[in-house]
């Protein structure tokens, strides 16, 4: 008796437990599961729009041979290893000094550093492309306050447009990786600090032997959070340079976002660039599993 | 001796946090300004830089009205970030509780392997996508575009480790009274959690609102396009009329940094949700 009303709820249990979440599971296996994996199949595959032929490991075989890839892939690396770290550095600094104890106008600055993130892609990078035109605000700035005689052709350069790009992304997002940074340095004992305070620590030390060690998985968390965002950045070279000049700013995305749906379609080819992205992607997932599993 | 060195090492301190800060915020709000400023501006003036405000405004707002159809791209986007962002929320939230409440051993194996799918890039699932909504004849109409946006394990993890702080005497009181589960979700849960549901609207809703690459590829006719898409395509002219495209960036910005102000608390709490 008692045992058969426990087998009822377990069964009740477990329907009510499958009916919550089988919607989502459903769509999760629709838009994804099955995706990710057509797209494996895919891989293997090569041809114009709907024409398509089983070629193995030939699109492989055809990554290591063209040049747009690597191109696209050197770039898309430039931006990470690049713009990952300053972005991280600046954050962390930002946070550093709004969680400085008596801090006038603590709300303001932490609204307007933070503001940038709530733009859209597109439209920021459109305010990015005007002013970073020729004759535009940035080089008359440059020109008023003297760092520069002759404009920086910003948009038209191989150099300058990465660099601008950069600025772009590190504007939008610092403020996004500093809020991360905040709320974990509020959860640091304060009492920590005025140890070190009295012990003489510079506040210096005190940011790189004190702040950084506690805050490692957090900066781990948004490191592998923004490599992965960069590994498929799209929208603003998309916006900005439109991959331009002669693809010094074609990213891994907009490569395949060129080869599916610019160009004569090759959806097999581009998905093998794809998984080029997942590739990374798992690898980084993996590090930070391996991490978050040696701290627990 | 070193009492009366400390004060003006730490006023220069003092000095550098502020102007670091300053600087900082400066150029956070500048591009905001010049978006302002420049929109009444012509595009000659904005391609040379003029900072000053001009008198180019209604010209702007004029041209633009005449070039795109505003209160049909305002209701494409808000329609498809809207219904996105509620069904995202609904499904979430219906997901998160299950995991939470209902726990056992295969449902358990199954979140980790959600959570695995996290990491999967968008880039990869695109093209699939794609040739999915071609074959349900999908393309180019908004459903294509809201469908894929609505399975966010995100936030089904948000509401999962949100779930964690919801009181269980409730759910067990409601039992014991003999409400059904659907019952207790919905006139339990749901009022209980309203600031988790807020904080995840908002987050969903400006991701949705966002949306680029995916409209890009599946909206093709104008009358379906989304303020993203026709920004994009006015701004990548060989010259493009940048007074005119200012006017459009203000109006694709305001909902989102309305929104922010107007919620700013619980936009903090949503995207702080996957670290606690």
């Amino acid at each position: 008796m008692h045992k058969n009303n426990r087998n009822g709820f377990d069964r009740f249990y477990d329907v009510n437990g499958w009916a919550f979440v089988s919607l989502a599971l459903g769509l999760i296996v629709l838009f994804m599961l099955y995706p990710i994996a057509s797209s494996l199949w895919l891989s293997l595959h090569s041809g114009k729009g709907l024409v398509v032929k089983f070629v193995g490991f030939g699109n492989i075989i055809r990554l290591f041979h063209d040049p747009v890839f690597h191109t696209a892939l050197w770039n898309t690396f430039i931006f990470l290893i690049i713009q990952v770290p300053i972005m991280i550095f600046l954050a962390l600094i930002t946070a550093t000094c709004l969680n400085s104890p008596d801090l006038k106008w603590r709300g303001f600055f932490r609204t307007a550093i933070f503001l940038p993130c709530v733009t859209s892609l597109v439209a920021y990078s459109i305010l990015f492309k005007s002013m970073f035109a020729y004759d535009g605000i940035v080089n008359s700035f440059f020109h008023m306050v003297g760092i520069i005689d002759q404009p920086i052709p910003w948009l038209s350069d191989p150099f300058w447009s990465r660099v601008a790009i950069i600025a772009a992304i590190t504007w939008r997002w610092t403020g996004y990786n500093m809020i991360f940074y905040l709320a974990a340095m509020q959860n640091i004992d304060k009492s920590i600090y005025e140890a070190a305070k009295l012990e003489g620590v510079t506040p210096r030390q005190c940011f790189f032997n004190i702040t950084i060690p506690l805050l490692k998985p957090v900066i781990l968390f948004t490191s592998v959070v923004s490599t992965i965002g960069t590994l498929q950045l799209f929208d603003e070279p998309m916006n900005i340079t439109a991959g331009g000049p002669a693809n010094s700013t074609l990213t891994l995305s907009m490569y395949i976002y060129n080869l599916s749906f610019k160009f004569v379609p090759n959806f097999g080819y581009a998905a093998t660039v794809s998984y080029v992205i997942v590739i990374f992607a798992a690898l980084l997932a993996l590090v930070q599993f391996k991490f978050a599993k040696e701290r627990s | 001796m070193t009492q009366s060195l400390q004060p003006p090492r730490l006023r220069l301190q003092q000095f550098l946090m502020y102007g670091f800060l300053l600087l900082s915020a400066l150029l956070s709000l500048f591009p905001f300004l010049w978006m302002v400023i420049s929109s009444t501006n012509t595009t000659a003036d904005i391609n040379q830089g003029k900072f000053t405000i001009g008198s180019a405004l209604l010209e702007n707002i004029h041209k633009f009205a005449t070039l795109v159809d505003l209160p049909l791209v305002f209701w494409n986007t808000a329609k498809i970030a809207l219904l996105a962002t509620g069904l995202t929320l609904l499904i979430a939230s219906l997901a998160g509780y299950g995991f939470e409440v209902f726990r056992s051993r295969l449902r358990e194996r199954v979140y980790q392997l959600l959570l695995l799918t996290m990491m999967i890039p968008f880039a990869a699932l695109m093209i699939p996508l794609f040739t999915m909504m071609a074959k349900a004849g999908l393309l180019n109409t908004h459903w294509a575009v809201i469908l894929p946006a609505i399975a966010s394990v995100y936030i089904i993890f948000y509401f999962r480790q949100c779930t964690k702080a919801f009181p269980r005497e409730l759910l067990d009181a409601a039992r014991v009274d003999g409400v059904s589960e659907w019952k207790i979700f919905l006139f339990v849960y749901f009022p209980v959690m309203r600031s988790t549901y807020a904080a995840a609207f908002i987050i969903t809703f400006m991701a949705n609102w966002n949306n680029f690459l995916w409209p890009l590829i599946v909206l093709q006719s104008t009358e379906m396009k989304t303020i993203n898409l026709v920004l994009s395509s006015l701004a990548s002219a060989y010259f493009p009329d940048f007074g005119v495209v200012m006017v459009g960036t203000i109006l694709a910005t305001l909902p989102t940094v309305i929104v922010f102000f107007a919620m700013q608390k619980q936009f903090v709490q949503g995207m702080l949700g996957s670290v606690k």
